[in-house]
């Protein structure tokens, strides 16, 4: 066995081992106990930091800083009763298994995410004891296409959630959930298409391995707007606030997990913040160089250096999307369709086509500087048409016309 | 049943939903709405969905139940059941002396409680036919305007919260607070004061009141030009709200309703200036109007009489005269605390009035004043006991509720959300 088809990962060249199946067992532990801990710290910077914007304290009993909190929560949660809808109204094996749907697409998300590695002065691989590997559990050739697979799986548990309930307000929530994670997966793909076009790749490790070196950040490279756009429709997949319509407390009380109780609340719970964080992870991944920052000293430890540097990008964004929801109230639903679909989707659309443009002008020796202008011309005009469908559409539906 | 099979006709939930029936307010009983749940109705039918949105909900302001008739996230038809929160305040107020009445009434909107014991006092006054000593009429008119602050933030709160920005609820809280604080120091309670009696008010201001509102007032307009940057200026915020639960000064007429909702549609109705009472005739304010009466309007009216109320507390501490905080009236209020050591005939009076009440001379009043809600309103009549005859008190959330179905036809579940919030009742005083 030399080389396996779906996990080029350099540590089975030369066949697997004892000494293999070790590492990758260690690789695997670490990143699980990385993972719950970092959920575990997410709910309490979440709650410590949401608290600091409202002039609160936010916990401070359970630990040193309320730093156990959520554990408490969790132990209390664990010994609740475990409620179950009646098979009447609702599908209690189903009610049952929808927690995990959520839950599993989220740990298998990261496990493609490069937390750590020189990609400055190395190809990212570090070795130990002889053996070369990266520092991710697997790094398939499709990688991208991975992530976003199990992105939309994770649909399926909060619309099953909703539907199994057999009650009405999950149910509000379980349609609202389809209807904006489909719309915003889309963005989601196109503004990542950007990122795919400028490094050629859908491997993850080959991803930041091309971001090396400040300067080459996709954030940049692609031009602010497919971030932006990512961001925007990330935030709408994790189901964050000002998205968060699906479990909207105000409205429709707890949306999908209303009738939940127990340690399958927990599980819901434990998810959305899992997302929180691998969400953040894949964002630094394609658009921030992943581990890439500056190695002052100790060179030999490169790969720490990058695990620091990565820590502390994906902590940057947990903190953005706390500040989303202490700042933005919610949207409304159609408010929410109309972003998606007459704003970031044609955006992202448009960029693409301007990449590709101007990618070809390089590589053929037109004169770039036409054909950013035209590039720029048509999306201004494209704009403009698109805003003028939209709010003709808008006057006939006000005026009650109707499209037919 | 299989899909080929046509459903069975439902005969009770035909009755109820009665097709082509467009008015916005869903006229079907509580026993039916809970019988069309159990009706097994085809999934595959577009049947209207009935909804209970409470009385148990995070966001319809204590126990207001809706019962909604839905089209998906759509609104068809609605209609407000209450009562949930019924104790028999006015009958109550019948058992009750005129001087226990203002621990009766104060619980009825409880979050204005200085307006029910000024309207509950007012009446009982005219009844009496006597005249509170100028002070007294100051103080009124100045606690009023701060409690009017403390409830206008507390609507900020309740509707940012509602429209999805959660600090919001911790940031008009915290302007709530401080200015309950000073009430507390004031009153001695944060709510449920028993302030406002007949014949003055309970308590003189305590010493260094001066500094204490002062203080307050210096520290409340930056906090609230806060909300302009969060929350006016904010795109999504104004999206949510703008052209939602509209609704033009002539249905406001029509439906009775008064307060926010009424200006905020372009009427400029406001009892402080039309029908002066306590001092408001000596006070430079402004009455603020809206222009399209959707709740964005409301809320910036609402936003802004609290930058009113600033001003006239302000004025208030300027023009507060020295003199008596209650009427020297042996027969309304009693002696003081430390005359009844020394006088057998203020220990009487003090003796009668707490046990017995003072008597009310006979007739009928009804005294209106201007809540944070509305006309807030106090019929009584008197048969010259000691107690009430009858009391019945105007509530204005009780009225202003009666818009909902009407602003509420056609919005989506987070309109009606958003609705209910600016329409900002308050259930206890819509169930008394």
């Amino acid at each position: 066995m030399t080389s396996l088809p779906l996990a080029v990962d350099p540590l089975f060249v030369g066949g697997v081992g004892l000494e293999e199946v070790l590492i990758v067992a260690l690789k695997v532990g670490v990143a699980f106990a990385m993972l719950m801990v970092s959920v575990m710290l997410m709910i309490w910077f979440e709650r410590k930091l949401h608290a600091d914007m409202t002039n609160r304290m936010g916990p401070t009993i359970t630990g040193p800083f309320g730093l156990l909190q959520t554990l408490a929560d969790g132990i209390k949660l664990f010994f609740k009763e475990d409620l179950l809808p009646n098979d009447e109204r609702g599908d209690s094996a189903i009610f049952r298994l929808a927690p995990y749907l959520t839950l599993i697409p989220a740990f298998l998300i990261f496990t493609v995410v490069p937390i750590g590695g020189d990609f400055d002065n190395a190809d990212g691989k570090v070795s130990w004891w002889g053996n070369t590997t990266q520092l991710q559990i697997a790094d398939p050739p499709v990688g991208i296409l991975f992530v976003l697979a199990l992105s939309s799986l994770a649909v399926y548990g909060i619309m099953l959630a909703g539907w199994s309930s057999g009650s009405k307000y999950p149910l509000f929530g379980s349609v609202r959930a389809s209807a904006q994670m489909v719309s915003y997966e889309a963005a989601l793909g196109l503004s990542l298409v950007a990122v795919l076009v400028k490094s050629g790749t859908l491997s993850t490790h080959d991803i930041v391995a091309g971001q090396a070196d400040g300067w080459n950040w996709n954030l940049w490279m692609t031009g602010f707007i497919p971030f932006i756009v990512f961001l925007i429709a990330s935030t709408a997949e994790l189901n964050r606030p000002p998205f968060d319509l699906v479990e909207a407390e105000q409205e429709i009380v707890g949306g999908f997990h209303t009738e939940y109780s127990s340690i399958r609340f927990a599980l819901f719970f434990l998810g959305e913040y899992m997302n929180v964080v691998t969400m953040s992870a894949i964002m630094v991944t394609l658009f921030f160089g992943g581990p890439d920052g500056p190695i002052p000293f100790f060179e030999s430890f490169g790969w720490a250096w990058g695990i620091l540097w990565f820590m502390l990008k994906v902590l940057a964004f947990c903190f953005t999307f706390v500040w989303f929801r202490a700042a933005l109230p919610r949207f409304r639903y159609d408010q929410l369709m109309d972003l998606g679909w007459k704003l970031l989707i044609p955006l992202s659309l448009g960029w693409i086509v301007a990449l590709v443009a101007l990618d070809l002008a390089a590589s053929e020796g037109w004169n770039r500087p036409l054909v950013a202008v035209i590039c720029f011309a048509g999306l201004m005009l494209m704009g403009t048409l698109l805003n003028a469908a939209v709010q003709s559409g808008k006057r006939k539906r006000l005026a009650g016309e109707g499209f037919d | 049943m299989t899909l080929l099979e046509q459903p069975d006709p439902i005969n009770a939930a035909e009755r109820v939903f009665r097709r082509g029936d467009d008015s916005a307010v869903l006229r079907i009983s509580e026993a039916d709405a809970e019988m069309v749940e159990t009706v097994d109705i085809d999934p595959l039918s577009d049947e209207p969905m009935i909804v209970n949105m409470g009385p148990v909900h995070p966001s319809t302001h204590g126990v207001l139940r809706l019962v909604l008739e839905m089209q998906g996230e759509q609104v068809l038809r609605s209609k407000p059941v209450i009562g949930y929160l019924h104790t028999g305040m006015e009958k109550t107020g019948e058992q009750l002396s005129y001087l226990q009445g203002g621990t009766n009434v104060t619980r009825m909107d409880y979050a204005s409680p200085l307006f029910n014991e000024l309207v509950f006092s007012l009446a009982t006054e005219e009844l009496l036919g006597i005249e509170v000593p100028p002070r007294a009429q100051w103080i009124r008119t100045m606690m009023c305007e701060l409690n009017r602050i403390s409830s206008h933030m507390l609507f900020q709160a309740t509707n940012g919260m509602d429209v999805g920005a959660v600090s919001m609820m911790l940031y008009g809280n915290r302007l709530r607070e401080e200015t309950l604080r000073i009430l507390e120091k004031i009153t001695g309670l944060r709510m449920n004061h028993n302030y406002i009696r007949p014949g003055g008010v309970a308590v003189d201001l305590h010493d260094g009141w001066r500094e204490d509102i002062a203080g307050l007032m210096d520290l409340l307009p930056p906090l609230i030009d806060e909300f302009d940057e969060l929350l006016t200026g904010q795109p999504i915020f104004r999206e949510r709200l703008q052209g939602v639960g509209a609704i033009n000064a002539e249905e406001c007429l029509a439906l009775g309703v008064t307060g926010p909702i009424l200006r905020g549609s372009g009427y400029a109705w406001d009892l402080r200036r039309d029908m002066p009472y306590l001092n408001y005739d000596e006070l430079d304010f402004d009455v603020i109007v809206g222009t399209y009466g959707d709740c964005f309007d409301r809320y910036a009216v609402r936003l802004n009489e609290a930058r009113e109320s600033i001003k006239i507390v302000q004025q208030c501490m300027e023009k507060m005269p020295t003199g008596d905080y209650r009427l020297q009236d042996k027969k309304v209020t009693p002696p003081p605390r430390a005359r009844i050591d020394e006088s057998m005939e203020a220990l009487i009076h003090h003796f009668k009035i707490f046990t017995e009440g003072f008597k009310v001379p006979e007739g009928e009043v009804y005294v209106a004043v201007e809540s944070p809600r509305g006309e807030l309103g106090c019929y009584m009549v008197s048969d010259g006991g000691a107690h009430p005859y009858r009391m019945h008190i105007r509530a204005p959330s009780f009225v202003n509720l009666q818009t909902m179905p009407h602003m509420m036809q056609d919005a989506l579940v987070a309109d009606v959300v958003a609705i209910i919030s600016s329409v900002d009742p308050v259930l206890g005083e819509v169930d008394r």
